[in-house]
Parts: structure tokens; C-alpha cells; sequence
């Protein structure tokens, strides 16, 4: 099966006044229409690698790699005008607090129709209604208030499921999300996950889920890559990530408290040099 | 069973439609707050060591006609009385006789307010067209030339002293090449030629078609007017550009971005429309500044406006101009700031 997207070699550095800092060192990994988990630490790599994919990260920073295809073309060697028509309507990412991610003075009716109209030649009415019908397929009731209102009258969960909306109307092929539900309440991350979950799945879509929760992605991915200080340290299948073999996945996953086991005291993490300094391990399926 | 009138009086009042209230407010604000000017103005006219008596009788006028006119100030009743006249005359656009040509002060005021308020108008609008752009490319393009151009205008604005600019854009563009009229506001030929409707001569050229006068007005206007341009493109670039760049890293705009959107309408269309509210408040306050007069500027050019107007009056202790001017150049900075809230209101959803 040809990978919806495949990655070699990527780095994204700043260069600083200490000298360039590294922040994804050399990682390779593909895509298929499967939900891929990238988990690790703050300041891993985990977000850089996803804002890299879309060439976003803004200058001085630098994106290298010997490739990043998409459907077999190098991004890399795209215009910046190019790089336009795979923004949104190819590779789409949904952020971490909706609170910010939306514009604030925008309703949020401009802002879907926006961002469909943005690849799709269709009247104002016509994308009135995708955007009806899209709200809807996000499980917001009444959408024809939504699509009027202003972010800041939604509450968190809604926000997020509106932002779905907004990432897929476009009809992309890749999902970024980038930490999408750590802003929100335990109670409704399960919900926006569903929907999600049930969206990528209808449409065949390749996610790439990025999180720092191990249990959130060992639940809810076919297969995880864990990141360390800007590598692949450790790629397996999201069913058997408890049963990981790295020490640094091994340290992550025994820090965390668990209902069936439960501990008087949580093991810290005791970093070894030597992961950082390590190759990259290939993250291809 | 007053408790319950009152509660009821209490709802009545709650279920008025929200504009009115909002309006209510607004008019209760702007009312206090002039009361307070008010009150301000009347208390240093009573405690400046200057003798209004004496200033209008002389110092060789009789004791009877010393005391006839200090009856008929009413300066024998308590202060809280002569407030209240004062007030009642204010309120009747009575702001007293200016000691130095004997004319009411209010049409004083009428006269060279219009001065101040076609300068003012033209340099803010100047200050808008180039310094708001300005600051916008100068926040996107961070660190290129047109950031270190937006600089360096910006310090020059700030620093220079606005007499010395004066002079020399006079010497240059006058004196020197004679792009521009001179001083005054119209040349010697064309003074009182078009008769006075609103007080702007370049209004009042072209309500009476005579294009002649209008652009004789318009080239002694333009050297002025865009000197203040000049100070405000400088406070308003900068200001622009530090807000522009606020919001430029926000989440919403990395957004916009993944949306596929050009980075001029990720400029314009998104982070331009957060900034509406703070630059309404940027440019209120300057275009208020200018309102009051820029005494330097008004002295240079011979500009017969408000600020050379209080000056001259101050100078010679002419309290009731000094005054008379004051309290106008405070009603024009609340209803500035009251414009400037309600336009918050228009932009930002949350205002609301």
C-alpha cells in the first residue's frame, strides 16, 4: 500500500544566538489511512514535526529533509503559493485550545464558510448549508445559532468540535491534531475523540495524533511513535504500548498511576544521556 | 409598601430595551464627567490671583464702579450660588466677554475653533492613511528595511522639535521652491471671499464652487497639516505595528494559515480585525491632541486656531477666553471617548 505521506530525514532548526538548536533531529516515518500517535515530553519535537509537515514553522526556523511526500510529491519543493492549495484542502491540523484558535471578532459561520470557500468555488448559500450540514455531522445542536454566534460564547468542548468542523469541511486527506483535547474537561475529551474518530474513519482520512497522554493514545491509535528529545526513540503497534521496551517509554508509562495497579509512590523518570544520543529508530509501517 | 414600588419600579426599569440603557448611561457619564471639568474651570477662575473686577474696570476705575461691576459679576453671593450661575451660563453657551476685544468668548470660540478643527482633521487623516499601513507591513516584514524605515520616521517624529520642522518646511517648500501658500490660511487676496458657512474654508470653497479659493486654501493648509500628520503617522505606526505583531503570533492566525489562506488576507482579514478596537483608541486620543490645538504649529504658520487662541488669552490673563476655551477643548475629549466606546461596541463582539 503506498503511505499517504512519507518523511525522510526531517529536521527543523533555530538558529540562536547560542548557537542552532535542533528541535526534530533527523526523524523518518510514514502515514497510511491509519491513526498514527506521536507521543513524548514538552519539547520533544512532537508539535514541530506536525507545524513541519505544513511548513509553517515561521523563519528563522528551518525545515530540512530529504523528503516529505505527499501522495508522492515533495512538499518541499513547493511554492509558497503551492504550499496554499495543500493547507486545508489536503493536510488540515486541528490545534490544542479553541479558546485561541479561533478568531475572536469573526462568527463562526465566516470562519467555515471561509475556510471552504478558500478551495471551493461555491456562493455564500451553498456554503451556508456544507457548513450547516458539517456542524451537524460535529453534534452541534442548533446550528444555525452556532453559525452566528462568536467564539467566545461556546464553551470549550464545542469550540474544539467546531474547529473539527471548520479542519474538515475543505474534504482533506490528512488530519493533524495537535494535542486537541488536552484544554478541554476529562468529561467531553472522550466525546470530541468519538467524533473525530468517526469522521477520519468515513472519510479514509490518515491522522496524526499528537499527545503527551500515554493512555489517550495507546487507547485510541493503530500505531505510536514515541519522540525523545527531537528523535524517534521507540515505534509499536498503540495495542501493545504498555509492553514497550524502551526505557524512556518504560519510564513514561510507570510514572503514570493506574486504577489496577495502584502504588504508594510513582516512579520519576531518570533520564539516560545516552537516548538522546541515540538514532533515530524508523517510524514506518 | 414602598419596598414593593420600589421593585417594581426596579423591574420596569430592567426590561427597557438595552440601547436606551446603554444611552442613558452614556448621556449620565457624559454629563458628570462635564460637571467635574466644570467644576474644575470654575474653581481656578475663583483662586487665580487675578481680579476679575479689576480686570475689566482698570486699576483707576472709582470704588463705586469697582463695586457696580462686582455686583453685577455676582461675586457677593456664596460660591456655591456663583457656581450654579456659572453652570446656567455655560449651559447657555454663555462663556463671559473676552477682556481683550470685549466679544463674547463663545463666538470667539466659533471663529477659530473650525481653524483648528480643518488642520486637525487633515493631519489625522494623514497620520491614518500612511502611519496605520505602515505599521501593519512594517509588524509583518519585522526587521526588514520598511521595519527599520517605520523606525526610523517614527523616532525622527518623536524627537524632532515640531518648530524647528516647521520652520524649515517653510523655508523649503515656501521659501525656496514654493510648492505650498504661506502662512495664514488663505492668501491676502482671497480672505473673506467665500462667505462663512462652517468655518473650514475648504468646505466653504466648494459649497460655493469657487475652486480658486480652494486651492489657495488647500496650499497653505497642506505644509501645516501634514506636519501634524507626520507627529501622528509616528505615534500611530508604532502603536500599529506592536499591536499587529500581538496578534500576528496568536494561535488563530497559525490557523488561518492551515486554513490555506494568502498571508495578505491572513494579515488584513484576521489580524487586523483584532486590532480595530485598540487603534480607535490610538487615534482618538491623537486626533483630540491635535484638537486642542497645537500652539507651535498654529504660531508658525499664523494659523488663527484654538490653541493660539488660549495661549494669546493666557498670556494676557484673559481668564474668561482661557476658560471659556478649556472647557471646549474638554468636551471635545469626552465625546471623542464616547465615540470611540461606542465604536468598540460595533467591532469587538465581546464588547457587547
Amino acid at each position: 500500500m503506498n503511505p499517504l505521506l512519507d518523511i525522510e530525514n526531517l529536521w527543523v532548526r533555530f538558529p540562536t544566538r547560542q548557537g542552532t538548536f535542533d528541535a526534530v533531529r533527523g526523524i523518518s516515518f510514514s502515514l497510511g489511512r491509519e491513526r498514527l500517535g506521536i507521543v513524548g515530553e514538552s519539547g520533544s519535537g512532537k508539535s514541530m514535526t506536525g507545524r513541519a509537515i505544513l511548513r509553517l514553522i515561521r523563519p528563522p526556523g528551518i525545515v530540512e529533509a530529504d523528503h516529505i511526500k505527499l501522495g508522492g510529491v515533495d512538499l518541499l519543493e513547493k511554492s509558497e503559493k503551492e504550499m496554499r492549495d495543500v493547507r486545508g484542502e489536503r493536510i488540515s491540523m486541528v490545534m490544542q485550545d479553541p479558546k485561541f484558535s479561533l478568531n475572536p471578532v469573526m462568527t463562526i459561520g465566516d470562519q467555515i464558510i471561509e475556510a471552504y470557500r478558500l478551495h471551493n468555488k461555491a456562493s455564500k448559500s451553498t456554503a451556508w448549508t456544507k457548513a450547516l450540514e458539517m456542524l451537524e455531522a460535529v453534534s452541534i445542536r442548533n446550528p444555525e445559532r452556532v453559525m452566528r454566534a462568536y467564539p467566545h460564547e461556546m464553551s470549550g468542548g464545542m469550540g474544539q468540535r467546531i474547529m473539527i468542523a471548520m479542519m474538515l469541511i475543505p474534504n482533506p486527506e490528512i488530519l493533524i491534531a495537535d494535542e486537541p483535547t488536552s484544554a478541554l474537561d476529562v468529561s467531553v475529551q472522550r466525546q470530541v475523540l468519538d467524533i473525530m474518530d468517526k469522521l477520519v474513519k468515513e472519510r479514509g482520512m490518515g491522522l496524526i495524533f499528537i499527545s503527551h497522554d500515554l493512555n489517550l493514545v495507546a487507547d485510541f491509535c493503530d500505531r505510536v511513535l514515541i519522540m525523545y528529545a527531537g528523535r524517534i526513540v521507540e515505534v509499536c503497534d498503540a495495542d501493545k504500548l504498555h509492553d514497550a521496551q524502551h526505557p524512556y517509554t518504560r519510564g513514561l508509562l510507570n510514572s503514570l498511576p493506574r486504577l489496577d495497579t495502584p502504588r504508594d509512590r510513582l516512579d520519576v523518570l531518570t533520564r539516560d544521556p545516552s537516548w538522546s544520543d541515540a538514532p533515530s529508530v524508523s517510524g514506518r509501517a | 409598601m414602598a419596598l414593593i414600588e420600589d421593585n417594581g419600579k426596579g423591574r420596569a426599569r430592567a426590561s427597557l430595551p438595552p440601547w436606551i440603557q446603554t444611552a442613558f448611561l452614556t448621556i449620565g457619564s457624559i454629563a458628570m464627567t462635564m460637571l467635574g471639568l466644570l467644576f474644575v474651570t470654575f474653581i481656578i477662575g475663583r483662586v487665580m490671583p487675578i481680579d476679575p473686577v479689576l480686570a475689566i474696570v482698570g486699576e483707576r476705575a472709582s470704588q463705586s464702579t469697582y463695586d457696580a461691576v462686582f455686583l453685577e459679576l455676582g461675586l457677593d453671593k456664596p460660591l456655591i450660588v456663583q457656581f450654579a450661575y456659572y453652570i446656567w451660563d455655560v449651559l447657555h453657551l454663555d462663556f463671559g466677554t473676552s477682556l481683550l476685544n470685549a466679544r463674547p468668548v463663545a463666538e470667539d470660540i466659533a471663529r477659530v475653533f473650525p481653524a483648528t478643527l480643518e488642520l486637525a482633521t487633515l493631519g489625522i487623516f494623514f497620520g491614518i492613511v500612511f502611519g496605520v499601513p505602515l505599521g501593519v507591513v512594517a509588524a509583518a516584514r519585522k526587521g526588514s528595511w520598511i521595519d527599520q524605515l517605520a523606525r526610523v520616521l517614527a523616532l525622527v517624529g518623536y524627537s524632532m522639535p515640531i518648530f524647528w520642522l516647521g520652520l524649515m518646511g517653510l523655508l523649503i517648500f515656501y521659501g525656496i521652491l514654493g510648492w505650498v501658500g504661506g502662512p495664514g490660511r488663505v492668501g491676502i487676496f482671497y480672505v473673506d471671499v467665500v462667505p462663512s458657512v462652517t468655518g473650514l474654508i475648504l468646505v466653504d470653497a466648494a459649497l460655493d464652487g469657487n475652486w480658486d479659493v480652494f486651492k489657495d486654501a488647500f496650499s497653505h493648509i497642506i505644509l501645516p497639516a501634514s506636519l501634524l500628520g507626520y507627529y501622528s503617522l509616528a505615534y500611530i505606526s508604532r502603536m500599529t505595528r506592536s499591536f499587529m505583531l500581538e496578534q500576528l503570533s496568536a494561535e488563530y492566525i497559525t490557523t488561518a494559515r492551515v486554513k490555506g489562506m494568502s498571508e495578505w488576507d491572513v494579515i488584513w482579514k484576521h489580524a487586523f480585525r483584532n486590532i480595530r478596537v485598540q487603534l480607535i483608541t490610538v487615534i482618538a486620543l491623537s486626533y483630540a491632541t491635535l484638537l486642542e490645538g497645537s500652539v507651535l504649529t498654529e504660531i508658525i504658520f499664523s494659523w488663527p486656531g484654538i490653541g493660539s487662541y488660549i495661549t494669546t488669552a493666557l498670556l494676557s490673563a484673559d481668564m474668561n477666553a482661557v476658560l471659556g476655551g478649556t472647557v471646549v477643548v474638554g468636551l471635545i475629549f469626552i465625546l471623542l471617548n464616547i465615540f470611540s466606546d461606542l465604536l468598540y461596541k460595533v467591532f469587538d463582539p465581546r464588547a457587547k
